[in-house]
């Protein structure tokens, strides 16, 4: 999961999600790589981008938010690459081949090597996931529970090597997985599965400030690295992959406010940026035109009503969370507030992932309805009275309020019932009660994908114990579907498991969704070939320079 | 003299302890766990957060972990942030910047205080003091952000004549917009202090028996007046010029400026406590040395104050 400013602050953020999900074992590219090896790092068509001062040290597995994310990724190439519309391609990987979606066989390329000369070998993903995953790092590792399903991984004592990973020569190995899992190899693109050289064991630390990678750029000195201000990547010319570099070099340079990188944008001294700030929402896409950016995002947001929550468990907590879900005017809302910079939601997952649909049975029950939703109201008031207040817990430094208000006045006015916003002043404030479970209202939920895949939408947050399962949601049909669908070769069949789940959740409704984010941004005149990726990243890569 | 700096100074000492004691507290006691806060929606597993509890002291109670924070202190060790750059590399990078843009904006507003301040007391009720006056009240009124975006929209963006953030290039000639936002914001007390001043001056025997003695007004205005209406103004820059250093949270912010107080903000939402304190002491330290500077710049500008 990669936590965002600028999605905290529009909206919420989480983890993870899919787009396509062939590609990931074909060998999907026949382009010549050349072209990045012979384009000198002299030029001077660099890149200038937004970005914000990464709050862990520089290694894949210990960056969790979008400013050292943006980072990482142009710093390393893993097994597999995701192109603009989320479909997977192989990049270091020849070949990831499994026969029961448990143990999987990963063949290298050969030829690549990181920028300190050494060969990218088996060894080097396999022990760069074992520091990960090893209890004695978690300090630093952050995104350590991307291991988990790995054979061997533990929460509970150091393990320095899992027994699910095994290098077969310097350019195979092994991976088997506790449980099967179809879509294991389409997270293998996200950072934490990156490789790392042998020179990272020796100094961690040293490593965090001036990484080695292998990727399509590099931090070719410690010192362009300026802290709190901004950071200068050059091209790598040993990069072996497919992606071809359009451009000199990369510049992120660290804004405190996305109004200053848009001040920036307007006057040309930035070419790129990846979020609009709120006050000029409704003047970007005048000010900017066709170098307007405004696209689904990966992110789906929700408010979440925690099982236990009086008069909202069994039956008459199912009539009660259909009616609230009717009786908000999403499309009114969207549009309103949020001048279209976000789209109702029509399921649990988002519009850039492949498998996605939004006519799902039970999904009736997201269109404003304001008769049926006061008619299941009353229906539930005969099983028991309502008394009190429905709240909506938020928290105020994210931009939330004027949406909450908008929601709980929609509520209010439909149910005739009272209903107001509950602010938190933090996010960190926000969090611990729901952590702790003493929030005692619903809360604003949102999840963003760390790769294309629709259960990454699902599991993570609605099956039984699941680390994200904020309002302790448990379905015994919901998780028989999710497994089944983990378990399946065929992603078709795989993605019809994941649909009928959701259908499940239409009913249970332990989160009401509410639209999914859009990524908003734009690009300067100085540039051309802009395209943001499904995770509204920018691909730097294709940029040109006019 | 020297007598009187070594006790001022000594008199910082406690002053130092007691704001350390009182801000780490506060941010001991803020709303939040800064853990859970690095993991956004995703709750971290409890290995993971407790490695990170214990890495940070946070597992401990509060008089432990402001114990190890002061023992580290003395040592001279200022702590790590969540990012693991030393708080003391931080400051040395985010101070500089920061001290000069609070010196260019410093410099700018004592000029514009004592040049418009003098005219305006010498032509007290006419046109160039009223103009001066509702000049002065509307920058005063109006709040700071709003003449920070309406700068870098029409100064920067519309004509151009300036870069709209400040970024890597922190020299003159790249940061005088939020230099000058800062001065506007600034000037109206300290030039309202010297309208007053040089009219009550102008009153005073001396400067009546200066013309008197048949001096011309192009000596007596510089020599006598101004020099004696120059002691409230000194103090109120002065002061200003503490409350820049703190760092000018909101023109650094809208002009991305990397100062101290961009990076403090960042620290204090993060709930990063060594981070926040070790700022906040280093800027009352600045404070405390600033305002002995002014005590003795007094004795410069009038030669009756004397310390012993």
């Amino acid at each position: 999961m990669k936590i965002s400013k600028s999605v905290l602050g529009a909206a919420a953020v989480a983890s993870a999600s899919a787009l396509v999900l062939v590609g990931c074992s074909s060998n999907g590219s026949e382009t010549d790589t050349s072209a990045a090896a012979d384009g000198g790092s002299t030029g001077d068509a660099i890149i200038k981008t937004n970005g914000s001062e990464p709050q862990n040290p520089l290694i894949p597995v210990a960056t969790n938010e979008t400013g050292g994310g943006k980072i990482i990724d142009a710093l390393f190439a893993g097994l597999v690459y995701y192109d603009a519309t989320g479909a997977a391609h192989n990049e270091v990987a020849e070949s990831i081949e499994t026969e029961d979606s448990q143990t999987f066989t990963v063949k290298l390329k050969d030829g690549w090597t990181f920028t300190d000369g050494t060969p990218v070998q088996a060894h080097n993903f396999v022990d760069a996931w074992n520091w990960g995953a090893d209890l004695a790092n978690s300090e630093t590792a952050l995104n350590s529970y991307f291991f988990e399903q790995i054979d061997g991984f533990s929460w509970d004592e150091s393990v320095p090597e899992m027994s699910g990973l095994e290098v077969i020569d310097d350019l195979t190995f092994t991976i088997t997985l506790s449980a099967p899992n179809a879509e294991f190899p389409l997270s293998l693109g996200y950072s934490a599965f990156y490789p790392l050289p042998d020179s990272f064991f020796e100094d961690p630390d040293a490593f965090g400030a001036a990484p080695v990678g292998n990727g399509i750029y590099t931090l070719a000195d410690a010192g362009d690295w300026q802290h709190d201000v901004q950071i200068d990547l050059s091209i790598n010319d040993s990069y072996a992959g497919e992606r071809e570099v359009q451009n000199d070099g990369l510049q992120i340079i660290f804004y405190a406010s996305q109004d200053a990188a848009y001040a920036d944008l307007l006057a040309n001294n930035v070419d790129v940026i990846d979020g609009i700030p709120d006050s000029a929402m409704a003047s970007y896409e005048s000010d900017l035109g066709d170098r307007a950016v405004n696209q689904p995002a990966a992110i789906f947001q929700s408010f979440t009503i925690p099982q236990e929550l009086e008069h909202f468990s069994g039956e008459e907590g199912k009539l009660r969370r259909a009616a609230i879900s009717m009786a908000i005017n999403r499309e009114e809302i969207t549009d309103v507030i949020f001048q279209g910079t976000r789209t109702p939601a029509s399921d649990f997952t988002s519009p850039v992932i492949d498998g996605w649909s939004d006519s799902l049975a039970g999904a009736e029950v997201l269109e404003y309805n304001p008769e049926e939703a006061a008619k299941l109201w009353a229906e539930a008031d005969e099983i028991s009275a309502w008394d009190g207040t429905f709240e909506i817990g938020y928290n105020s430094d994210g931009g939330h309020q004027t949406w909450v208000e908008a929601v709980t006045n929609s509520i209010k006015n439909t149910l005739g019932i009272e209903a107001t916003g509950n602010a938190y002043a933090t996010f960190a404030d926000f969090r611990t009660d729901i952590t702790n479970r003493t929030i005692g209202t619903a809360f604003r939920t949102g999840w963003q994908a760390d790769y294309p895949s629709l259960e990454n939408f699902l599991g993570p947050i609605y099956y039984t114990g699941a680390g994200s399962n904020d309002g302790d949601y448990s379905s015994e049909a919901f998780d028989t579907l999710i497994d089944e669908g983990r378990t399946s070769l065929d992603p078709a069949e795989a993605a019809a498991k994941f649909q009928e789940a959701q259908e499940v959740l239409f009913v249970d409704l332990p989160a009401i969704p509410l639209w999914y984010s859009n990524v908003t941004g734009g690009y300067a005149e100085t540039v051309d070939n802009v395209q943001f990726d499904w995770h509204s990243v920018p691909l730097f890569y294709e940029i040109t320079k006019k | 003299m020297l007598m009187y700096v070594v006790r001022r100074l000594l008199q910082a000492v406690p002053v130092v302890i007691g704001t350390t004691f009182l801000i780490y507290f506060m941010v001991f006691a803020m709303p939040g766990d800064p853990i859970l806060a690095m993991f956004g929606d995703k709750t971290p597993n409890q290995a993971t957060y407790d490695a990170l509890a214990a890495q940070y002291h946070l597992d401990q109670p509060f008089l432990v972990q402001y114990g190890l924070y002061m023992k580290d202190l003395f040592s001279g060790n200022l702590g790590t942030t969540f990012s693991g750059q030393s708080v003391g590399e931080v400051l040395a990078r985010t101070f500089p910047v920061t001290l000069k843009l609070a010196a260019m904006a410093i410099a700018l507003e004592f000029s514009l205080a004592v040049v418009l301040g003098l005219f305006a007391g010498l032509r007290k009720g006419k046109l160039f003091d009223n103009v001066t006056l509702v000049i002065g009240l509307v920058m005063l009124s109006v709040p700071i952000f709003v003449l920070g975006f309406l700068a870098q929209y029409f100064v920067a963006i519309k004509w151009g004549w300036a870069s709209p953030t400040v970024g890597s290039d922190t020299s003159i000639s790249n940061m005088w917009l939020p230099a000058v936002v800062l001065a506007l914001s600034l000037f109206t007390t300290s030039m309202r202090l010297m309208r007053g001043t040089v009219i009550d001056t102008r009153s005073r025997d001396f400067v009546r028996t200066a013309y008197a003695k048949g001096l011309p007004g192009r000596r007596v205005i510089p020599v006598h007046v101004l020099r004696n209406s120059l002691i409230p103004v000194v103090t109120n820059s002065a002061a200003n010029f503490g409350v820049l250093m703190v760092g000018a949270t909101v023109t650094e912010g809208i002009f991305n400026v990397p100062g101290v107080g961009n990076t403090l903000y960042q620290a204090i939402i993060r709930g990063e406590g060594p981070t926040v304190v070790s700022f906040v002491t280093v800027m009352v330290l600045a404070y405390v040395v600033i305002n002995i500077l002014v005590d003795l710049l007094y004795a410069v500008l009038d030669p009756r104050i004397r310390y012993a």
